[in-house]
């Protein structure tokens, strides 16, 4: 079973739900950038929640089928054809070999995830086939796919078409998108001022976005508590001995454009950061385009925690409703 | 030195050794994070060992964040209390200083440097007193660099001088970091110098690159055959400045697969080293030469 790739589309990866270990090396977990819109879409054709589906950017590929199989497209709204008629989004229909999957103009949200019955079967790398294309590792070839490539799918019986996610489980940033963040690891550098400033400013997604990290503008630089460097950091006030990031954590180099490192995270560096976006929101900065109106939230963790309880009971929700 | 606790969001813990860098707080790090592995507790999912500082990522789901902060802070006091040496290797990395990549790349970003007027290495030089490009070249790579920290991007080593303080080279990271960085550029920033391992964003200053690949996913080159990754929090590193000539040789011998590091195996053993760094710098660099 293989997908033939016609168009790649923008920067079309293979993803699944990461490869978690070896951080420790500067090697990120990697994997759906909405894993929530991944997950949602392996339900809908029958596969494991993890299991490797395509991930693409603003446009959508042209993919011709070399076998029959379910196929699911969930995350943005991007309007799906086969074969040039119309399919609807968050739903499974099924195809036939030869037929020829393509997309319209992007109406909402960043990324769409394509699943098939069966998964996308890539040789695993470090545990995942999660395409890791900074380090040229994992997915296909370790890179973004290309036209002409052929994708293996493994062997799964199709699925009933028409399954479909209810609309309001189809989770989804606001206009503005509000995101979630918990102050900590270095949030003692900056002024009481630009403390409150971060979270009272309204802010840009700036057009350096992407897998490794989302970076916003808009708002006021930031001011630093005065303090002599400590050795090693730089004598920038947002420099810092280079320590770990965590996923999630927001670094304003210079104190001017904030950064929110997502799944391709680099694993550490030199700049301060002032605490990070709460695990359930991640899945929601893969959603959002460029030059998005954005807010952050101000949560502690008792309410972080409390919205990740929410996100995992939004999938069984999703799973129950496809049951 | 006081160890500070925080979260970066719901699922790491960070510990800060120390605000600034020193070998007594990588070794306490090292030490603290060995012992968190070993303690196995459940729900941890990521260790990684900084500099002076790691970072413990767990499954909120599985282990409470409070109770997660309080069983790292359990082993805080056992951590200090143990010996600071290792068993390690020194390892030989040629640089091409002032090379045209570099060049090419530090003068494309230019406006995003504290000054745009000269290079990356001209103003290196000048905020850390030395006449000339060269004599800072020579400061760079006459005395060992101990690896301190393994991460960034894909086994990028962070490097740490080993002279006494008031020797070390010191730069900070360009003002917005760079979208673009050469593969094996040799950079610095803060008391750092790096190996960026593979091409992408980067903010330390660049120096200059070496031939030699420090991260092959594919496993094909010769000395990572056994894992994708060249370097571990320990090793040592003496740079030795190449020409264009010797470059090119080097990168021929890669793509042959004949290119064999010269590394030594020696030990190092901080409290001998903060008696006599002169000394003990000399008889690593003796076994380098006999290796």
């Amino acid at each position: 079973m293989t997908l033939e790739i016609v168009k790649p589309g923008l920067a079309t990866t293979v993803q699944d739900l990461g490869r978690p270990g070896y951080f420790h090396l500067g090697i990120p977990e990697g994997g759906a950038m909405d894993r929530l819109a991944l997950t949602a879409a392996n339900m809908l054709v029958g596969n494991d929640d993890g299991a490797a589906c395509l991930e693409a950017v603003f446009m959508g590929p042209e993919i011709r089928f070399g076998a029959d199989m379910s196929v699911a497209v969930t995350g943005a709204e991007l309007p799906v054809m086969l074969d040039g008629e119309p399919r609807e989004t968050w739903t499974s229909f099924n195809v036939k070999a030869g037929q020829v999957l393509s997309f319209g103009f992007l109406k909402e949200g960043a990324r769409i995830y394509i699943a098939v019955s069966g998964g996308i079967d890539t040789p695993l790398a470090l545990g995942s086939r999660s395409t890791y294309a900074i380090g040229a590792l994992g997915g296909f070839e370790g890179r973004p796919i290309a036209a002409g490539d052929v994708i293996p799918v493994g062997t799964a019986d199709p699925v009933a078409a028409s399954r479909s996610v209810p609309q309001d489980l189809r989770r989804r940033p606001g206009k503005p998108a509000t995101l979630r963040v918990l102050p900590g690891l270095y949030w003692h550098r900056l002024t009481e001022k630009s403390q409150q400033a971060f979270f009272d400013d309204a802010w840009t997604v700036a057009p350096e976005a992407d897998r490794m990290g989302y970076r916003f503008r808009g708002g006021q630089p930031m001011e630093f508590v005065d303090r002599p460097q400590p050795f090693g950091a730089g004598s920038d006030p947002s420099n810092i001995v280079d320590g770990c990031y965590s996923y999630g954590s927001i670094q304003v180099p210079g104190g001017l454009e904030p950064i929110v490192l997502h799944r391709d995270a680099v694993s550490g560096g030199g700049y301060f950061t002032l605490g990070a976006v709460i695990s359930a929101d991640m899945d929601l900065i893969g959603q959002l385009q460029p030059n998005a109106p954005v807010t952050f939230a101000r949560v502690d963790m008792d309410q972080a925690l409390a919205a990740r309880k929410a996100r995992k009971e939004v999938i069984e929700q999703i799973r129950q409703a496809l049951t | 030195m006081k160890t500070r606790y925080t979260y970066g969001g719901d699922e790491h813990v960070y510990v800060e050794v120390d605000d600034e860098m020193s070998l007594d707080a990588f070794f306490i790090g090292l030490s603290l994070s060995r012992l968190v592995r070993e303690a196995n507790i459940p729900g941890v999912t990521e260790i990684c060992p900084a500099n002076a500082s790691f970072e413990v990522r767990f499954d909120p789901d599985v282990i409470a964040p409070d109770e997660m902060m309080a069983r790292i802070k359990e082993l805080e006091g056992e951590a200090q209390a143990q010996e600071k040496r290792l068993d390690t290797r020194i390892i030989e990395i040629p640089v091409f200083y002032e090379d045209p990549w570099t060049h090419e790349t530090l003068m494309r970003f230019r406006e995003r440097h504290q000054d745009p007027s000269g290079t990356d290495l001209d103003y290196a030089a000048r905020i850390n007193g030395y006449d000339s490009v060269a004599a800072f070249i020579e400061a760079h790579h006459s005395q060992p660099w101990f690896v301190s920290m393994v991460g960034f991007v894909s086994g990028l080593p962070f490097l740490y001088q080993l002279v006494e303080r008031e020797k070390q080279l010191e730069v900070p990271k360009y003002l917005r970091p760079r979208t673009d960085t050469p593969k094996l550029t040799v950079g610095y920033g803060g008391c750092f110098s790096c190996i960026y391992s593979v091409r992408g964003a980067g903010g330390y200053q660049m120096f200059g690159i070496t031939p030699m690949p420090i991260f092959d996913p594919e496993q094909k080159i010769s000395y990572l055959k056994d894992f994708m990754v060249f370097f571990r929090p320990g090793d040592i590193v003496k740079w030795k400045p190449i020409d264009r000539a010797e470059y090119d040789a080097i990168t021929k011998q890669v793509e042959e697969g004949t290119y064999a590091p010269k590394i030594a195996e020696v030990e190092f053993d901080l409290d001998a080293f903060n008696k006599d760094m002169t000394g003990f710098n000399a008889k690593l660099m003796e076994a380098l030469n006999d290796a």
